[in-house]
């Protein structure tokens, strides 16, 4: 067995971890003064949103490009699992689904006011996108929105609009400015939300079929 | 001691029961949670320790918001072939006897 083994070296790397970080001297490297003074010309207010889409964009595109990447390999994978014949989710509940009606729009203008914040406030793309799937996710637990089966045209436009949207606009930079994603400075705070917004969309579509590209042998074709 | 380095102590004690976890469980769907909980330890230490004199440092927090959506997408993608496995085998345990 390996229990004896890994339980004792596990607790032996926790106590060394964690003396290691107590003891740990102060960073030689700060980035803290360099992202704030670098504030004012990112175009947005917020140190976080400016280092996820203007400083390092970089790792914004790819990470959607990762998510987008996960979901098409859920779709390989998941497209021949054979299916239990489609039984329509039809629930006698009725508090469940008015729930989810009510709830459901909320999520939405919570999902717009977290991306409108996040140029100056905790907030964003990913929040936004994230509130956005649960949504989703949540009409579709209470029976309001059949599982997807095969994405349509339109569902893969929204699925890959964020991305294509963030490479736009990453290609035109490239042309005009010189350099993938430098922002001029007059318009980053343009091109950021307008990057964001695309995000928010296609990162709650990503987001939600997760969830219901999975889940779609109990409900209908979508 | 601060907070952020609270954080980052109950981050690596996170990481140590997730890798365990996963080096000990065979069964698929708890090892996925017990990777989930390592990733979880790893970001709450990235936070932590940037900001153990007080001030919260934008970069961390940028890559850990990063990492978060990638552990979300890599958690579906395991579930969906470990749905997979399921549906061709019928079991929830990696195929391959373990020798010790």
């Amino acid at each position: 067995m390996k229990r004896p083994v890994v339980i004792p070296a596990a607790l032996l790397f926790a106590v060394v971890l964690i003396l290691a970080m107590v003891d740990l001297a102060p960073p030689a490297l700060d980035l803290r003064p360099l992202v704030a003074a670098n504030l004012a010309s990112s175009g947005v207010a917020h140190p976080v949103t400016a280092v996820l889409l203007n400083y390092r964009a970089y790792d914004t595109l790819l990470e959607i490009g990762v998510l987008l990447l996960a979901l098409v390999a859920i779709l390989a994978v998941s497209e021949s699992v054979p299916t239990t014949s489609s039984t329509s989710a039809t629930s006698s509940d009725l508090l469940l689904p008015m729930l989810g009606r009510i709830a459901a729009p909320v999520m939405v203008v919570v999902a717009v006011y977290l991306l409108s914040a996040g140029t100056s406030a905790p907030g964003g793309a990913f929040q936004a996108g994230a509130v956005l799937a649960a949504a989703a996710v949540l009409l579709h637990l209470t029976g309001l929105l059949p599982g997807w089966r095969q994405p349509g045209v339109s569902l893969r436009w929204g699925l890959a609009g964020g991305f294509l949207l963030f490479v736009g606009v990453g290609a035109i930079l490239l042309l005009v400015e010189g350099d993938l994603l430098r922002y001029p400075p007059d318009h980053a705070g343009v091109l950021i939300f307008l990057i964001e917004s695309g995000l928010t969309l296609s990162l709650g579509l990503i987001l939600a079929g997760l969830f219901l590209f999975l889940s779609h042998d109990k409900g209908d074709v979508g | 001691m601060t907070s952020g380095l609270l954080f980052a102590c109950v981050g690596a004690l996170l990481f140590v029961m997730g890798v365990s976890g996963v080096l000990l469980i065979r069964h698929l769907l708890r090892r996925i949670l017990a990777f989930n909980l390592m990733g979880s330890g790893a970001f709450l230490v990235l936070v932590g320790l940037a900001q153990r004199h007080g001030v919260a440092d934008p970069v961390p927090q940028a890559m850990v918001l990063t990492g978060i959506v990638v552990a979300v997408a890599a958690t579906a993608l395991a579930l969906a072939l470990v749905r997979r496995l399921h549906a061709l085998t019928g079991k929830l345990e990696p195929p391959e006897a373990d020798d010790d």
